[in-house]
């Protein structure tokens, strides 16, 4: 009784499990019941039971309640679907003038509203891509096809690689002084070398449409959210859904929506890159000093000047981190929406790995990966760039960026003149280095690929052999033999231990809503997924950043290197791993590691890092040695921050596991890339993003919750 | 006397939801627990009281004391719940947005306890921020904002951001960029307490020079008594947002009004405060010596001199007109004379 007494929490803990397992052994596996592969649930099968609700028919395969609950939520897809049709085709008609036919045509007015938006879209882009390659849309956007047909010379001609990439680096000087510009220089020789100038250009073309547009929407969302509680309120729910929903699953709807294309992928994007742009310009506003804002106020600024010369530049940490976050997003659609016909390198990068040429497959993503760190690094410079009032400067002095660029034009037009003389095959390499023209390099890697496979197949194929039939089988084999009930008992009990009644509704109704929907057993072996890389990831990340913490320099360098690997495109973590365990689930579970072991390591650090240096002091005074100092100081008070990291660490691994269903899974992700070709897969995809949103939305609660009380309890912030 | 600068009449401040309502049922009769027990709290309870060109009111008070909240009133930066504030004569809670930001532009400038510097500008720029914001030029604001780095002595340092400054030199720059409009009231804002005490001397020493110089009207807001007695021409000490007294610090020191700011006099060393003319006797006797002492001149500095002389001094003015006397054994009695029963 005396323990019961000293530790209440750690019974009532055992207790729920002790009921979890009860149930689970006390319910047993129906004789019917197996896991439904690939295309079984096509089949009309005379042992499925049905049901109709709103005039949807569901089917499915009936069990006791306690094992799986009936799917009471599978009319929702069919009838999100049938109503965004509804939405399209047939909601409000209206007459509208047709520019091209100039005649008033009937269309409904959302199908009208997005054809717009995605026109003036696909303006934008096209407008940038044809100053970088050249081209004829912008101007017939302007004038028309017969016009420019009897004026041909008003075409684009682009710009040469050399005057691109001479620009870039002058820029990079501009912003960021010399490091920067040679870094731009190499990196946009490199990438013109090596043949890839084409669909890069296409990449950043639409980086550069979408990340601004996301950034200003972002921004102005997040200072309408900061002025007014109501805007809040109305978009938290939104926002923290869209925090845990994975990318893939947003291309589906807006496929209906905004048709395929480079205009939908853009729309998508900014989607996806909004909601953490408005949350951190929203914890930026709210962290700025009240002192700052009154100082502000008696300087006499109007509340126009107080937003944009005081509270914004003060916040500007945090704003920056939201703009690093729209970049890498950005970056990450820029493959994803390669699915939904988008140009580019993300294009290139799926052709490549579904031709499993990791070859060409690293050469795509290294580019990707070269602009992606680029531009990050060039828009942290640009908002820490400083003025200088007091150099006494002459006009040369003042004007010299501006001049050097004008000199490169000349030079560069110049040279691609000379080209077109020199070079008589027909490809200009002064101009543009052809696709297959450009050195390759991924003959080279496709045969260390294939040495590699040669050399140490057997060593990879026994691993592989060894996990998946010791460790995943049977994990997965535990996970599906949950019943549902039990897993609602256990979460919902974890729910009310941590956060109270609150808290266990919210985690109920999460999980209540992923159990009737016809996928309970793919969000099971999502979960299933998930954890084990979260488990290994944490492991990993834990140690590997205590390790680092040690020392300052190491630190530092463990910090940049989480910054670097987090601007890579979540995709191109396929590719190494395709390249040593082939298309199995081990190679999925690698890049979810490796992916997910990035905010791990990064929150161990900072966690250790927010520990006050007096309490260092104290500790040391009072004779601890490093490892007590670690073990009694040290994590207790990083602990929270590091909670926070599993956090990030569970929807990495989520992301990356849907992701994963590109290589082949059987959970959540496989549903959603399936809804991504079928004509109704709009409701399906919505939905089921719905779901891995909420398995992440699960863990986010209760891990808040707790830290909240933690941090409540230590006394921090 | 001409107009104050600043006049307040029964201004209160109740911050909570039905403030306002609560106020007027209390007719003008506000008593800080029964607000508190219908969740309101009472932050500034029927302050009056007026400051005239050129002269420094010290309002001092411990923390909670309504004293930052009194200053934010004025300046508008919150809206008194009830009361009237005129600022040269104009209704400063009637102004409209734009006429408050005019005002704020062009007359009043004020200094805050944590610096409230702009983590982004450099000390130039955070001073020529104000003037940018009115609408100047960058090279002129530049030019202006060089002049008042000068007078506050950082000059070399006008490329520094914030976070490169100690205490001190960034407190410099919050003075610097509340004079850079040059504007006629001066609101500070505990500008002292964050620093440690040296740096606060020298600061203190630095803001009376520049008063000197400058002659604005000035609210200086403080915790410490000590420095409310070395800078003020008149003193406030609040208590739970009222007022218990407004006097000048000799006046204070002499007759503390109630048991509250007794406490707080008590330990003050009298010769540092007292001047000549406050324990002088106004009449004149025949038998005086040839030392003749200013009024003005606080007994610390001349008591020593008073004391060797066996005669009653002669107290003049600036004119050198005789206007009183005083006795050795009464500056012996205002230095160690009981404290407890003076008066």
């Amino acid at each position: 009784m005396e323990i019961l007494k000293k530790y209440p929490k750690l019974f009532q803990w055992l207790f729920l499990l002790i009921v979890f397992f009860a149930l689970c052994f006390a319910i047993d596996v129906p004789e019917t019941y197996k896991f439904i592969r690939g295309q079984a649930e096509f089949v009309k099968d005379p042992n499925q039971s049905t049901f109709v609700f709103l005039g949807k028919e569901v089917r499915y395969y009936a069990f006791d309640v306690f094992w799986r609950l009936p799917p009471l939520l599978g009319w929702l897809p069919i009838w999100i679907n049938d109503s965004l049709f509804f939405l399209m085709n047939d909601w409000m008609p209206m007459e509208f003038w047709n520019e091209d036919t100039q005649e008033f045509k009937t269309r409904p007015l959302v199908l009208q509203i997005t054809r717009n938006l995605t026109a003036f879209m696909t303006f934008l882009i096209e407008l940038i891509r044809e100053i970088l390659l050249g081209g004829l849309e912008t101007i017939v956007a302007f004038t028309s096809w017969d016009w420019i047909d009897t004026n041909p010379w008003a075409e684009l001609p682009g710009l040469p690689w050399t005057i691109v990439a001479a620009g870039s680096a002058i820029l990079a000087y501009k912003l960021g002084g010399r490091g920067l510009a040679i870094f731009a220089g190499l990196a946009m020789t490199y990438i013109s070398i090596f043949g890839q100038w084409k669909p890069s250009m296409q990449t950043l073309s639409f980086i550069l449409v979408a990340a601004p547009l996301s950034f200003i929407f972002g921004l102005s969302l997040g200072i309408a959210a900061f002025k007014s509680k109501r805007v809040e309120k109305a978009l938290y729910p939104i926002l923290l859904v869209m925090q845990t929903m994975p990318q893939y699953a947003v291309l589906v709807p807006a496929l209906v929506l905004f048709g395929v294309g480079d205009h939908a992928a853009v729309i998508i994007t900014m989607i996806v890159a909004v909601p953490p742009m408005i949350l951190l310009t929203l914890l930026g506003l709210r962290a700025v000093p009240p002192e700052v804002i009154e100082a502000g106020r008696m300087s006499g600024c109007n509340n126009w000047q107080l937003m944009f010369k005081v509270l914004i530049p003060t916040a500007r940490r945090d704003i920056l981190i939201g703009v690093n976050q729209v970049i890498m997003v950005c970056f990450s659609m820029a493959v994803i929406s390669a699915f939904i016909g988008a140009k580019g390198l993300g294009f290139n990068l799926l052709l490549a790995l579904n031709q499993l040429n990791i070859g060409l497959a690293l050469e795509a993503g290294l580019c990707i990966s070269l602009i992606a760190i680029l531009l990050d690094k060039m828009s942290l410079a640009w908002a820490n760039k400083q003025v200088d009032y007091f150099g006494n400067l002459n006009f040369f002095q003042r004007n010299k960026n501006s001049l050097f660029f004008g000199l490169i034009m000349i030079i560069g037009i110049a040279l691609a003149y000379f080209g077109s003389f020199y070079f008589k095959d027909g490809y200009n390499y002064l101009f543009e280095v052809p696709h297959n023209k450009g050195i390759s390099t991924a003959n080279f890697w496709n045969k260390g690929v294939d040495w590699i496979f040669d050399t140490f197949f057997v060593y990879i194929k026994a691993f592989n052999t060894w996990l998946i039939v010791e460790v995943l089988q049977p994990m997965r084999a535990l996970y599906l033999r949950m019943p549902a009930i039990a897993t609602i008992v256990l979460v919902v009990g974890a729910g009310y231990l941590i956060g109270g009644t609150r808290s266990a509704l919210v985690v109920c109704g999460l999980t209540l809503f992923i159990a009737l929907s016809p996928w309970w057993d793919r969000a099971l072996v999502t979960t299933y997924m998930a954890t084990f890389g979260v488990i290994v990831s944490c492991i990993i990340g834990f140690t590997v950043g205590t390790l680092c913490f040690q020392n300052k320099h190491s630190t530092k360098f463990m910090l940049n290197v989480c910054d670097i690997f987090q601007t890579f495109p979540s995709f191109v973590y396929l590719i190494p791993v395709m390249m040593l365990f082939g298309i199995t689930d081990t190679s999925v579970l690698i890049a979810v590691i490796v992916y997910a072991t990035i905010p791990a390591t990064r929150y161990t650090i900072e966690g250790l890092r927010s520990v006050p240096s007096g309490l260092h002091d104290a500790a040391t005074m009072s004779g601890v040695t490093k490892f007590q100092r670690l073990f009694k100081i040290e994590f207790p008070l990083a602990f929270p921050h590091m909670m926070l990291g599993l956090n990030q660490t569970i929807v990495f691994a989520l992301f990356m596991v849907i992701i994963g269903a590109f290589i082949g899974t059987e959970d959540l992700g496989q549903y959603i890339l399936k809804a991504l070709s079928d004509k109704k897969g709009a409701g399906i995809g919505l939905t089921l993003g719905i779901c891995v949103a909420f398995i992440g939305l699960i863990f986010d609660n209760l891990i808040r919750t707790w830290v909240d009380k933690r941090k409540k309890h230590l006394g921090i912030d | 006397m001409s107009e104050p600068v600043i006049k307040c009449e029964s201004v209160y401040k109740i911050f909570g939801e039905n403030a306002e309502t609560m106020l007027k049922e209390a007719n003008g009769n506000v008593d800080a627990k029964t607000f508190q027990e219908n969740g309101c709290i009472v932050g500034v309870n029927n302050a009056s009281f007026e400051v005239s060109k050129g002269e420094m009111l010290v309002v001092m008070g411990l923390s909670g004391s309504g004293k930052s909240t009194l200053l934010r009133c004025i300046s508008r930066l919150t809206d008194a719940t009830g009361g009237k504030i005129f600022i040269e004569g104009q209704d400063l809670l009637n102004l409209n947005n734009k006429e408050l930001i005019d005002l704020r532009r062009n007359k009043m400038g004020m200094v805050f306890q944590s610096f409230a510097l702009l983590p982004h500008k450099t000390v130039v720029e955070n001073i020529a921020f104000p003037l940018q914001i009115k609408g100047i030029n960058t090279e002129e604001s530049i030019n202006k904002a060089m002049d008042m780095v000068k007078l506050v002595g950082l000059d070399g340092r006008e490329n520094y951001f914030p976070r490169e400054l100690s205490g001190g030199q960034q407190q410099r720059v919050g003075i610097a960029r509340s004079l850079a409009v040059e504007p006629d009231i001066w609101f500070l804002d505990e500008p002292f307490s964050a620093l440690d005490p040296l740096i606060r001397k020298e600061m203190q020493d630095e803001f009376l020079r520049l008063q000197e110089k400058l002659q604005k009207t000035i609210m200086f807001i403080t915790h410490d008594f000590d420095e409310a007695l070395k800078l003020a021409d008149r003193i406030a000490i609040m208590k739970d947002g009222i007022i218990e007294q407004l006097d000048t610090p000799a006046n204070i020191v002499l007759n503390p009004a109630t048991e509250y700011v007794r406490k707080f006099t008590e330990e003050v060393p009298r010769e540092k405060v007292l001047l000549i003319e406050d324990v002088m006797d106004s009449s004149t006797t025949e038998h005086m010596g040839n030392l003749k002492v200013l009024k003005d001149e606080i007994i610390e500095n001349v008591a020593e001199k008073i004391l060797t002389q066996e005669k009653t001094v002669a107290v003049i003015d600036n004119n050198n007109n005789i206007v009183g006397s005083i006795n050795p054994t009464k500056i012996i009695n205002t230095v160690f004379g009981g404290r407890k029963n003076n008066n």
